[in-house]
């Protein structure tokens, strides 16, 4: 069984992330990191195989700009046995639904029984590239995974839901969104660090994908944004000093005028 | 079908408040407004009580295949969507999941954690706060109808919702694949029954509370309110509650009438959980804190001290 995991490159946590007023597209000059949702997506790969699966090989894959090349050596540092950067300037831009087509088109080069996906992605918390994969790749879907078994040609998951969560079974291969609850990520060791760098990190264009040019690109994002404008203010709060629990009586009186009790 | 096509997902027999919230949001848009229902079984008259709701007209696709996951309903919504100026999905795991499959399906534009939705020349707009809710994001949609996905509870639902609309069954073609995951099961939170989500008075337990002993001054708070108890993800790792409570970046995005923050930061990926409730009051030792900043009543003091002093207050004026 091969396993190809979707890593996206985000700005790192500790930047200060901005919309660029020209483009009004995300400014990605800064310091970035592999989205820390796929990380736990690569980190369940590697626990598939140390579970003792017949795992052949993680191959991660990332949408995005040449920059991204950093984001997928961390990703081969973390134990990815190769990687996979979709990069091409026709690409720029590219919405979710161009970008869904494009990750679809790259995963299903792979040869991978198993695609894995973090949840959401960190800089747009969208929560929909899984479930847009799977549709291209015409594949059983599971989202939002919290624990997850490969039996023979079948997986079993169990996914957060509304109500608490749903078991769910599908054959291989299929496509896979974990939820952040369902490990707790390594961090890579000096050596791994250095082996990175000799592990295979292929750059694919679009022609080498046979990409439909019409679905691609900012030209044809289907969703487009018109317009960038500061949140609405809010008025400055009331501030309560406490002693020893003598403001209760005052949040009652608050709630009480509000309407709230 | 130009107009508006409005994803109404239902569970255990009750429509999800969220796509209500958004038929409710779309009539008051103008346009002709029709409500997709999906499932197995579906009555006629159930279905058609989404006209109190905003609903013109409901399509149901009544097959067996349609019994709870994504990938059916995409093939069996497909269609309908395809003629519409927009499809609208309230928020949900399923709901979302429908979303993207259909966006994949469609080649379709699609908007994520939408808030206001508004019929311009242009067509339909979708606005969202991104980057941490520090900036609104208007976007707009070509080539095909515009998939829009709210954010959780951003559109009430009618309260005086009465009425019928006309129901019509549409043929339905699920194809193999999208049958391939079956659902085989389900367990429940053990909060069983209660969905954060859905609360008027949320009272939060984060982890300036000190330790698990202390959740029950926070549950009594709670119910003293009629509310029910959230968490934030440092509490819910460390234990002390169920994740079903948790709320924040990785957990639930809820907002309530009311939000009581008891010894909680209000760290960025727990307040875009809360931000919208209607008011805030937080309760932290640290003046420093970051609630503060969007907090509508911030007491600074021990939440120890003060709870049982306020659940006591409450208590009694509600008598």
């Amino acid at each position: 069984m091969n396993i190809a995991v979707c890593v996206k490159e985000v700005p790192s946590a500790t930047s200060q992330r901005r919309l660029d007023p020209g483009t009004k597209r995300l400014d990605r000059s800064g310091d970035s990191e592999p989205n820390p949702f796929d990380v736990h997506a690569l980190e369940e790969a590697i626990q598939i195989r140390e579970r003792g699966a017949d795992v052949g090989e993680i191959v991660a894959v990332c949408m995005g700009p040449e920059s991204a090349q950093r984001v997928l050596t961390k990703a081969l540092a973390l134990g990815a046995d190769r990687a996979v950067l979709v990069t091409d300037a026709a690409l720029a831009g590219s919405d979710i639904a161009g970008t869904a087509y494009v990750l679809a088109a790259a995963v299903g080069k792979q040869d991978a029984d198993l695609v894995l996906l973090g949840q959401q992605a960190a800089d747009a918390d969208c929560y929909v590239m899984a479930a847009a994969v799977a549709d291209h790749l015409r594949r059983p879907l599971v989202t939002q995974v919290a624990e997850l078994r490969v039996e023979g040609g079948t997986v079993k998951a169990k996914r957060q839901a509304e109500h608490g969560y749903d078991l769910i079974e599908a054959p291989l291969p299929a496509v896979i969104s974990v939820s952040d609850a369902i490990n707790t990520p390594r961090l890579p060791s000096i050596k791994a660090i250095m082996g990175a760098k000799k592990k295979p990190l292929e750059t694919v264009s679009a022609a080498d994908l046979e990409l439909d040019a019409g679905r691609v690109g900012g030209d044809n994002a289907r969703s487009v944004v018109r317009e960038i404008s500061p949140p609405p203010a809010k008025a400055e709060g009331l501030k309560i000093e406490d002693s020893g629990g003598d403001s209760a009586e005052k949040v009652v009186a608050f709630l009480s005028e509000k309407g709230l009790i | 079908m130009a107009g508006l096509l409005v994803y109404v997902h239902h569970d255990d027999g009750e429509f999800s408040p969220q796509g209500l919230g958004l038929l409710a949001k779309a009539a008051g848009l103008g346009g002709e407004v029709t409500a997709f229902v999906a499932g197995p079984g579906i009555d006629d008259g159930w279905a058609g009580s989404l006209g109190g709701h905003g609903a013109a007209k409901v399509l149901v696709a009544d097959d067996a295949a349609l019994g709870g996951l994504s990938q059916p309903i995409v093939d069996a919504l497909a269609p309908a969507a395809a003629e519409a100026d927009a499809v609208l999905f309230g928020a949900g795991v399923v709901s979302a999941d429908v979303a993207a499959g259909l966006a994949a399906r469609l080649g379709a534009g699609i908007a994520c954690e939408t808030t206001d939705i508004a019929m311009t020349d242009g067509g339909i707009v979708a606005t969202r706060p991104a980057l941490d809710d520090t900036i609104m994001v208007e976007s707009g949609f070509s080539g095909g109808p515009g998939i829009v996905l709210a954010r959780a509870n951003a559109f009430p639902v009618r309260e005086d919702a009465s009425g019928t609309a006309p129901v019509e069954r549409i043929p339905v073609s699920v194809e193999d694949w999208s049958q391939s995951a079956v659902l085989s099961g389900r367990e429940q939170a053990s909060t069983a029954g209660v969905d954060i989500t859905e609360a008027d008075i949320l009272v939060s337990v984060g982890r300036g509370m000190g330790g698990p002993e202390n959740v029950p001054l926070v549950e009594a708070l709670a119910k003293a309110l009629g509310g029910e108890v959230a968490a934030t993800r440092a509490v819910v790792d460390a234990g002390w509650v169920p994740y079903s409570m948790q709320v924040g970046q990785t957990g639930k995005t809820v907002s309530p009438k009311l939000y009581i923050a008891c010894g909680v930061s209000g760290a960025i990926q727990h307040k875009v959980g809360m931000a919208s409730a209607g008011t805030i009051i937080a309760i932290n030792k640290d003046q420093n804190a970051p609630i503060f900043e969007f907090a509508d009543v911030g007491v600074v003091g021990d939440a120890l001290a003060i709870l049982p002093k306020l659940t006591e207050l409450v208590a009694a004026r509600k008598g």
